[in-house]
């Protein structure tokens, strides 16, 4: 058995328990870091006891047979796909695919959502239907969509599409009726009305709960499109998932596997961007929280250690 | 608006002193029953009272007295039951930006800039006097350097100075303030209520301002208006007759106070 993956598990695991002695701040990559060395060599040991021998008929041994691919191997073979450009086309077919259907669809949720926002009658009249629809997986629309559109770009675009509508108008119709009435009152008091009500106020008020939910509308919309391009399309990450393990290429589907993460990763990365906007900041947990909760950590630590005679010469 | 039986605009019994000099606020036999699922609430009873021009009115009470109930009626935020509320001679329709309201949750935008949110109500102006009149409040409420922070960044006294700049820069008639220091400590709590006093006696303005606070009445009010609960009524209009920096330790403050304490129902000596 190989020592290596444990010996190397334990020693990110020791780096973990001693980290809030290292010195402060500690890299922010370091701990990321030694969780993920802690996933791989559980990954490289499981893949290892996976493996059996293979013999031939007289019993003699002839090579390992991997049941499930090491990390290695599969960056091995990954290696035909990244070296041919198939790695990259499928990614920029999936991600076009998001990107189109997201975009379809949060071209009509959002108008839609403020509308039957600020409109009782528009909202007891879509809310119904759209809290009906909203529990239909979009994988029980794929054979819907190949009925409607055939096995092409379109149909996964649609199924995308439908998947980022629910949450998007959802999330903004919410946002609306939400608006705290002081920020209401306030536009009212000085002659806001009309579409000069809704663009200085309404508008902003909702968008930091609209972003939210455009954020995870494309979560859902990248893990709708993997099980999309399995079935209804030819081309994509989904497809290279589905492709490699008819061919039985497990180190292809798992090597897939590990783009649609990342490429997931750098989505949602994307759109926290927004959040950073002067205009939405305010609707946000603040990103000085985690300081500020650990300068009250540290306080409290503070003023355990310090005797009340002490403390009580501090206040006055 | 037009109750069954209109009360007459004429001057109650405890304003007959002022009588003579048309109010610039007229509030006659108005009542506010509010419809709930399985009853009515009855905030408001046979409220009569008239402010004048100029003047700095106090409603005190405690929570649940209907104090914020007639300010928002008197606002246009919401509609009296019954009775009359007349602005100038007008019965009052709905907001108006000669009406302005200052809220205790400050009500001013988290998505705009100090500028922006003081520059609100200047919108249609010209541009050079947008620009004028809102860095002339900017620096009148001490937030000069800070226009283009955004009330997140800022501290609750300066929020709330920003919310009073925003609502002085409409040149208003009259300020409705809502317990708008309610939510600051207690020692910008003090310092705001002098910045307050001084931007009333600077703009002449009439301030009708909603306090549970018995000492924030008493250093601020021309008069007092204490209010019962269940339903709300005016229990007393109480005069606070003591010249502008006024001397909390004098024997007349604490004889207004105690007065007032007494109409509470508080015990002042705890």
């Amino acid at each position: 058995m190989n020592p290596v993956p444990f010996v190397t598990a334990l020693a990110a695991v020791a780096l973990i328990l001693v980290a809030r002695r290292l010195r402060d701040p500690a890299p922010k990559i370091l701990l990321p870091l030694a969780t993920a060395v802690i996933f791989v060599c559980g990954w490289q040991i499981a893949a290892d006891a996976a493996r059996y021998e293979l013999r031939d008929k007289d019993g003699a041994f002839v090579r390992m047979v991997e049941i499930f691919p090491t990390p290695w191997s599969t960056l091995v073979g990954m290696w035909i796909p990244i070296t041919d450009g198939t790695l990259l086309r499928y990614t920029v077919a999936s991600v076009f695919r998001v990107a189109a259907g997201f975009a379809l669809a949060a071209g009509i949720a959002i108008p839609l959502g403020l509308w039957a926002g600020w409109n009782l009658r528009g909202f007891q009249a879509l809310n119904p239907l759209v809290q009906a629809l909203r529990p239909i997986s979009p994988i029980a629309w794929i054979p819907v969509a190949i009925l409607w559109f055939g096995v092409k770009d379109s149909a996964a675009i649609f199924l995308i599409a439908l998947a980022s509508f629910f949450p998007i108008v959802t999330g903004t119709m919410t946002a609306v009726r939400t608006i705290p009435v002081v920020y209401v009152r306030s536009a009212q008091n000085f002659g806001l009305e009309g579409f000069e009500l809704f663009r200085r106020v309404v508008l902003p008020a909702s968008m930091p709960q609209i972003i939210t939910s455009l954020r995870f509308a494309l979560g859902i919309a990248w893990m709708v499109i993997v099980a999309a391009e399995m079935i209804a399309v030819d081309s994509g990450l989904g497809y290279l998932v589905m492709d490699a393990r008819n061919a039985n290429y497990y180190d292809r589907v798992v090597g897939a596997m590990i783009t649609i993460g990342i490429i997931g990763i750098l989505l949602d990365l994307g759109m926290r961007r927004l959040e950073t906007l002067d205009e939405v900041r305010w609707g946000f947990p603040k990103v000085q929280g985690e300081a500020a909760a650990e300068r009250v950590r540290t306080a409290l630590v503070r003023k355990a250690a310090t005797p009340a005679r002490e403390r009580a010469e501090v206040r006055s | 608006m037009t109750a069954p039986a209109t009360p007459s605009i004429a001057t109650p019994t405890q304003d007959r002193a002022r009588a003579g000099a048309p109010a610039k606020i007229v509030v006659r036999g108005v009542s506010k029953v509010f419809q709930r699922k399985m009853d009515e609430l009855e905030a408001l009873a046979g409220i009569d009272l008239d402010v004048q021009a100029g003047e700095f009115v106090c409603l005190l009470g405690p929570s649940g007295c209907g104090k914020s109930t007639l300010l928002n009626i008197v606002g246009g935020f919401e509609n009296q039951t019954q009775g009359i509320v007349h602005v100038d001679g007008e019965p009052v329709t709905g907001p108006d930006p000669r009406r302005v309201f200052v809220f205790q949750e400050y009500g001013i935008f988290p998505w705009a800039s100090v500028w922006d949110n003081i520059a609100l109500g200047l919108r249609g102006r010209p541009k050079d006097e947008v620009a004028r009149i809102t860095q002339h409040y900017l620096e009148l409420v001490g937030l000069k350097g800070f226009e283009k922070s955004f009330p997140e960044e800022l501290s609750g006294g300066m929020r709330q100075r920003v919310a009073v700049a925003r609502a002085l820069a409409v040149s208003p008639d009259i300020v409705l303030m809502d317990e708008p220091l309610g939510a600051l400590d207690s020692l910008t709590r003090l310092q705001m209520r002098g910045e307050i006093l001084r931007l009333w006696q600077r703009e002449k303005m009439t301030i009708l301002f909603v306090t549970h606070d018995v000492d924030e009445s008493v250093q601020l009010a021309d008069r007092v208006v204490v209010m019962s609960p269940r339903p709300g009524r005016i229990a007393e209009i109480v005069p606070v007759n003591l010249p502008h920096p006024r001397d909390i330790g004098s024997p007349e403050y604490g004889r207004i106070k105690n007065r007032l304490y007494e109409l509470l129902g508080v015990s002042h000596a705890i």
